[in-house]
C-alpha cells in the first residue's frame, strides 16, 4: 500500500499547488468560475460517497444543493446572519432533511431512493415558487456576498476563492478519512453484497440512512458556498438539470474516488459554457452520452485513467524496486478484472 | 355533487394515462429487473415524432399508428444497442445507463424539435355526453376504453401466445429460460419494444391535455412511478389500478385542498410513494421480494 499511498499524497500535493496558484494566474471572471467548481466539487464528492462507495443512487442532490443555498440566502437576507455562520446551519438542515427522506426510502431497496429523490428534484422549483414570501419566488433573492476583511491583501474574487477552497479542503480531508476507516469498509461491503454485509454485522438501515444524510450535508455545504460566489438564488438554478449534472460529474470523475469530484466539477462547469455556443441542447447530449459511454468503457472515470497512467510510470521508474512493481501490476490486474466480472455475475 | 362526479371522471381518465406509462415501466421491470428512468422521455420522443408526421400532413389517427410502429422498433433497437451490453449488470450500472438515456433523449428532442410549447390534437371529438345529469367529456371516456382495450390485448398476448409465454418465463428465471431454448436477449428486445409502444400511446393521449414540449413527460413519469409503487412494481394490473388511484387523488387534492392548488400537486405522488414505502412496501398487488443468499 505504501506505493499507492505515496501516489495519492503526490496527487493531492500537485492538485493543492495548482489550486493555490490559480487565482493569481487568471482574471476575476475565471477565478469566479473556479470558485463555482469548488462548490460543485463538494456536492459531487458528497454524491460520490453515496453512489460510488455505497452503491445507492440519488437523483435529487440538486434539491439538497438548493436547500443549502436557500438556507444561507434566507438567513443572510431575512435575519442578517453573518454569511460564514450560515454554512454550519445549512449543513445541519440538509443532514436532517437527508435523514427524514432516507428513512422511508431506504427501508426496502436502494432503487426506491432513486425514485423518491427524482420526485423531490422535480418538486423543488415548484416548492420554491410556492413559498415565495420566504424565498422570493421566481424573482429570487439577492444576497450580499461575504466582504473581504481589510487586513487581507486580496481582491474580492480571490478572497472568495480561498474561502471556498478552505472549506473544500476540510470537506475533502474529512471524506478521505471517512472512507478509509470502518464506515468506508462497511459501505464497500454493502455495495458488493448486502446479504454478506448484514451477516458480518453491518447495520444496513443505519448505514444507508447515515450515508444519505452525510451526502446531503455535503450538497448543502456546496449550495451554501454557491450563494457566496453567485450572490443570488432563483428557482431556475435548481431544476432537474443540476441533479443530473452532479451524477454525470460523479461518473466522469470516477465512481468511488475522492479526487474524482474535482474533475467532475470541472466537467460540469466548463462543458455547458462551451457547449451552449453550439446548441442549447448540446450540454445535455454530452452528459447523457458520457454517462452511457463511461459505464461502457471507462467505469473508473478520469481517476481510474490517471491511476493507470501513474502506475505505468512508477513501475518504469522504480524498476529497481522490483517488489513494488510486481505488487502494483498485480493490483492493476485485479482492478481491471473487477468491473467486467461484476457485470457478468 | 356534480363537481365531485366530474372530478372523479377526470381523475380516472388522467389516472388511466399515468397507468399506461406505469404499465410500460412495469413491463420492463418484470422482464429485466430494470427501472427504466427513460420511459417517459422515450414516450415524449415518440409523441414529437407523431407531431412531426402531423406537420407533414398525415391525419392524426394515422400519424399515431405509424408512431406506435416506429416506437416498437425504436424500443427494440435501444434494448439491442444500449441495454444488451449491460444485461444482468448491477442495479447501479443499469440505473446510470437508463438515466443517461433519459438525458440523451430529452436533449436530443430539444436539438431536433426545439424547446417551444406545441399543441397536439386529440384523436377524440371535443364533445361531451350526459350521464345522469353530468357532462362527461368524450375524451375521458375514450381514454379509459382505449386503455382497457390495450390491457386486454396485452393480457391475451401474455397468456395465449408463445412469445408472451417466453416473456413470462424470462421474467421468472432467465437462466432456466435460456436452458429451455428461449433466446433471452431477443425476448427482452420484444419486451422493450412493447413497453415503448405502450409509452408512445400514453404520450400521444397525454399531449393534448398538456402542451407538448421536451419536458412534458417529466412530471407524468413521477406520477407513473407513484402508480407503479402503489400497485406493486411487478404487477401490470397494479399499475392500472395504481394509476386510477393516483389520478383521482391528484384531482381531488387540487380541487378541494386549497393549500395544494395547482402549484404543489407534484407533491401528491411524492407523498404517496413515501406512504406506500412506509406502510406496504410491496404495493397493493406486488409480490414481496425474497432474497436467496
Amino acid at each position: 500500500m505504501t506505493g499507492d499511498r505515496r501516489l495519492k499524497l503526490g496527487g493531492f500535493a500537485v492538485v493543492l499547488v495548482i489550486a493555490l496558484a490559480l487565482p493569481f494566474l487568471f482574471g476575476a471572471y475565471q477565478v469566479g468560475q473556479f470558485t463555482l467548481v469548488l462548490c460543485y466539487a463538494i456536492a459531487v464528492l458528497g454524491l460520490n460517497l453515496l453512489v460510488g462507495y455505497g452503491g445507492l443512487i440519488s437523483l435529487g442532490h440538486g434539491a439538497f444543493f438548493a436547500l443549502g443555498a436557500y438556507t444561507s440566502a434566507i438567513l443572510i437576507d431575512k435575519a442578517d446572519v453573518a454569511p460564514l455562520a450560515t454554512v454550519p446551519v445549512a449543513a445541519a438542515v440538509c443532514f436532517a432533511a437527508g435523514l427524514l427522506l432516507g428513512l422511508p426510502a431506504l427501508r426496502i431497496r436502494g432503487l426506491y431512493l432513486a425514485l423518491v429523490t427524482l420526485a423531490v428534484a422535480i418538486a423543488v422549483p415548484q416548492l420554491i415558487k410556492r413559498f415565495d414570501a420566504l424565498t422570493g419566488g421566481t424573482q429570487g433573492l439577492n444576497v450580499p456576498r461575504p466582504t473581504t476583511p481589510s487586513w487581507v491583501p486580496l481582491a474580492d474574487d480571490q478572497f472568495l476563492y480561498f474561502l471556498t477552497l478552505a472549506f473544500a479542503i476540510v470537506m475533502f480531508v474529512l471524506a478521505a478519512n471517512l472512507v478509509r476507516g470502518r464506515i468506508g469498509r462497511a459501505l464497500a461491503a454493502m455495495r458488493e453484497s448486502e446479504a454478506a454485509a448484514k451477516a458480518t454485522g453491518v447495520n444496513l438501515a443505519r448505514l444507508k440512512t447515515g450515508a444519505f444524510a452525510v451526502s446531503a450535508l455535503y450538497a448543502g455545504v456546496g449550495g451554501s458556498l454557491y450563494v457566496f460566489s453567485i450572490g443570488f438564488v432563483a428557482p431556475e438554478s435548481f431544476t432537474l438539470t443540476i441533479s443530473f449534472a452532479f451524477l454525470a460529474a460523479v461518473v466522469v470523475g470516477g465512481l468511488g474516488t475522492i479526487g474524482g469530484a474535482i474533475f467532475g466539477a470541472l466537467f460540469i462547469e466548463f462543458v455547458p459554457v462551451y457547449a451552449s455556443d453550439v446548441n442549447e441542447a448540446l450540454a445535455g447530449v454530452i452528459y447523457g452520452a458520457v454517462l452511457i459511454a463511461f459505464m461502457f468503457a471507462l467505469r473508473d472515470g478520469v481517476m481510474g485513467l490517471l491511476r493507470q497512467i501513474a502506475q505505468a510510470l512508477t513501475t518504469k521508474e522504480g524498476r529497481d524496486e522490483r517488489e513494488t512493481a510486481v505488487r502494483l501490476a498485480g493490483g492493476d490486474r485485479r482492478r481491471g478484472a473487477a468491473p467486467s466480472g461484476g457485470m457478468r455475475a | 355533487m356534480e363537481r365531485l362526479i366530474q372530478t372523479l371522471v377526470d381523475g380516472v381518465a388522467t389516472g388511466s394515462l399515468y397507468g399506461a406509462l406505469a404499465l410500460a415501466v412495469v413491463l420492463i421491470f418484470r422482464t429485466s429487473g430494470i427501472v427504466n428512468f427513460a420511459q417517459g422521455e422515450m414516450a415524449m420522443f415518440s409523441t414529437f415524432a407523431a407531431w412531426g408526421l402531423l406537420e407533414a400532413g398525415l391525419p392524426v389517427g394515422l400519424a399515431i399508428l405509424a408512431t406506435l410502429g416506429l416506437s416498437l422498433l425504436g424500443g427494440m433497437v435501444i434494448e439491442r444497442v444500449l441495454m444488451r451490453p449491460f444485461e444482468g449488470g448491477d442495479h447501479l450500472t443499469l440505473a446510470i445507463v437508463t438515466l443517461g438515456l433519459f438525458i440523451l433523449v430529452n436533449s436530443g428532442a430539444g436539438w431536433i424539435w426545439g424547446f417551444e410549447n406545441r399543441s397536439f390534437p386529440s384523436i377524440f371529438p371535443d364533445d361531451t355526453i350526459g350521464v345522469g345529469g353530468v357532462d362527461v367529456p368524450l375524451e375521458s371516456v375514450g381514454i379509459v376504453v382505449l386503455l382497457l382495450a390495450v390491457v386486454g390485448v396485452l393480457y391475451l398476448f401474455f397468456q395465449r401466445t408463445k412469445l408472451g409465454l417466453a416473456l413470462r418465463a424470462v421474467s421468472v428465471n432467465p437462466e432456466s429460460s435460456r436452458l429451455s431454448g428461449i433466446s433471452v436477449g431477443r425476448t427482452l428486445m420484444v419486451g422493450w419494444g412493447i413497453a415503448a409502444l405502450v409509452g408512445a400511446l400514453a404520450g400521444a393521449l397525454i399531449a393534448p391535455r398538456l402542451f407538448l414540449d421536451v419536458n412534458f413527460m417529466g412530471g407524468v413519469l413521477i406520477y407513473s412511478f407513484a402508480a407503479a409503487t402503489l400497485g406493486g412494481f411487478d404487477s401490470p394490473l397494479g399499475a392500472i389500478v395504481g394509476g386510477w388511484i393516483i389520478g383521482v387523488t391528484e384531482d381531488l387534492a387540487t380541487t378541494y385542498v386549497d393549500f395544494i392548488g395547482s402549484d404543489l400537486k407534484i407533491l401528491v405522488p411524492l407523498v404517496i410513494i413515501l406512504v406506500v414505502l412506509l406502510v406496504r412496501p410491496a404495493g397493493l398487488f406486488g409480490t414481496r421480494e425474497v432474497t436467496r443468499v
